[in-house]
């Protein structure tokens, strides 16, 4: 008899629509807005490659180890040295870094010795050629660009 | 034979996907069709294949490690367990029990969220549209917490060869809670949008009924075969990873039909979460890495290593010649073993049946394809 009735008067769809219409209120929207309203994301969050200089001196903290080329799994990093005659160490030159094959496993970071390879919190890598995905040391020590938007 | 009149019907071969949206990717279905009927089917698979197990050959063992994440990217944390207990048993070490433990937080998560996407898609196909946005902003709530705790949110890269890369970010175990609390009773009210929907109730009973026989028959693994009665779930059958110290219960269906396996994910989510509540109370202290060398070099062997990723048995067989280099790598997928009981579920069932029946395989084509 329950069931009868429970059919004839579509409960089972009013309950359905019950749960549907508690969220219409505004306090559950979830959207981002999002050129608007940034995502905040993790410390830790695995991003755009950085390659960091001392605060202090403004070189760079890379000592040409070629660590982080070894470990990346695409071998995408490409690490360009001179060894210094008086000093008779070696020193970075170039540095490039493929984004486009990146897959941001964060192996690289792992394997730098002296923080110097870092990815950063910056997620926007999109870029207008296939070239502009190919970053150099320049702009891997510039570090993060947020894009700007006009409104 | 009589000629062909106009009042026979005659068979259409009928061409499902590879972009249809219900084939939860690059699958492609060849379907026989007598009018509505399904006569027979054939999977047409290998768009996604990226020659995943031939990568592996050319990559230190530590270097594949991403790559196992991303063939099934929706439970990639479960890929990355499997993978590095099967070298972590190929080097004989053992992860620390810290590790094992946070390991377990995180793959029992991986399980909600995976299952959480087959509700919302699948649910989806059979004409339920609202349960995708509700399945999805609790996903949200466990891809916040991959982010804060590895840096990535869908290939997270979360574990490494005899532990953890990462330590616990301050709060972890709180925000673990928090989503359990949370998550516990949006379980519920998925249950009163979809259990009692008889438009859904309809669409599932009784279709792409599979036995335990069938299972076993065919290796369907995972919510499948415990949806046909079998009690069988890896993680109480040989557990790994510390899962012989927590409690939970094997649910398990009758008819082994489309709403069985829809009875038997939503309760394995419940379970989830009363694992994870139990492991977060007792994280133990302690290292998180085990003693691994920088450079992985096994002894010469072969292990198999499977574990229970949310689709079912998904094992590592990996070869080792004494290199650094694995000699070959052969992942079990369950979503390629699951997708060869298609046909036996689909004869004779209707044509729009057949969306139901590859939604309840959970399938996910990068997993699939390789």
């Amino acid at each position: 008899m329950r069931k009868l009735l429970r059919r004839i008067f579509l409960v089972d769809l009013v309950e359905g629509l019950l749960v549907t219409f508690r969220y219409q209120h505004p306090k559950y929207i979830t959207t981002e807005q999002y050129p608007a309203e940034r995502p905040k994301v993790a410390e830790r969050y695995r991003g755009a490659p950085r390659l960091n200089n001392n605060p202090e001196t403004g070189e760079t903290l890379c000592i040409a180890c070629n660590l982080c080329a070894l470990a990346c799994p695409e071998t995408l990093i490409v690490v360009g040295s001179e060894r210094n005659e008086q000093t008779r160490r070696k020193e970075l030159t170039t540095f490039t870094y493929d984004t486009s094959r990146c897959m941001f496993c964060g192996l690289c970071e792992d394997a730098c010795p002296v923080d110097a390879l870092e990815l950063t919190q910056d997620f926007e890598l999109a870029s207008y050629s296939r070239e502009g995905a190919i970053w150099d040391r320049e702009m891997l020590e510039d570090g993060p660009r947020p894009t700007k938007y006009k409104y | 034979m009589a000629d062909p009149t106009f009042l026979d019907s005659t068979e259409l071969v009928l061409n499902m996907g590879p972009q249809h949206p219900s084939t939860h990717g690059v699958l492609r279905v060849i379907l026989k069709l007598d009018g509505e009927k399904v006569l027979g089917t054939e999977c047409v698979i290998g768009y996604l294949h990226r020659g995943v197990e031939k990568i592996g050959e050319n990559r230190t063992y530590q270097m594949f490690a991403p790559y196992v994440d991303r063939t099934d990217y929706v439970a990639s944390v479960s890929n990355g367990l499997g993978y590095c207990l099967a070298v972590e048993k190929l080097l004989n070490v053992e992860a620390p029990p810290r590790a094992q433990a946070v390991r377990v937080i995180l793959t029992e998560l991986n399980r909600i969220s995976s299952h959480l996407v087959w509700l919302g898609t699948h649910c989806l196909d059979i004409g339920a549209i609202t349960p995708l946005f509700y399945t999805f902003r609790e996903r949200e709530m466990i891809m916040d917490i991959y982010e804060k705790y590895c840096g990535a949110r869908l290939t997270t890269h979360a574990f490494r060869i005899g532990g953890l890369q990462y330590e616990l970010y301050e709060g972890f175990e709180q925000e673990c809670r928090d989503l359990c609390d949370w998550f516990l009773p949006r379980v519920d009210e998925y249950e009163q949008l979809l259990t009692g929907n008889r438009i859904l109730v309809a669409r599932m009973t009784n279709v792409g009924v599979l036995t335990a026989e069938d299972c076993k028959a065919y290796g369907v693994t995972g919510p499948m075969l415990r949806a046909a009665g079998v009690p069988w779930d890896l993680r109480k059958a040989q557990p790994y990873s510390g899962y012989e110290q927590y409690e939970f219960e094997i649910p398990t269906g009758k008819n082994g039909d489309t709403y069985d396996r829809y009875l038997v994910r939503m309760e394995e989510m419940r379970q989830s979460v009363r694992i994870i509540r139990q492991a977060a109370d007792r994280i133990p202290d302690g290292p998180i890495m085990a003693k691994v060398p920088k450079v992985i070099k096994p002894p010469v062997g072969e292990v198999y290593v499977s574990i229970e990723a949310p689709k079912g048995e998904l094992g590592y067989l990996i070869v080792s010649d004494g290199s650094t280099q694995p000699y070959r790598v052969r992942i079990r997928p369950p979503s390629f073993i699951n997708l060869q009981s298609l046909d036996k579920m689909a004869r004779g069932a209707l044509v729009a049946d057949i969306v139901a029946i590859i939604g309840t395989i959970d399938i996910v084509l990068g997993e699939v394809d390789r």
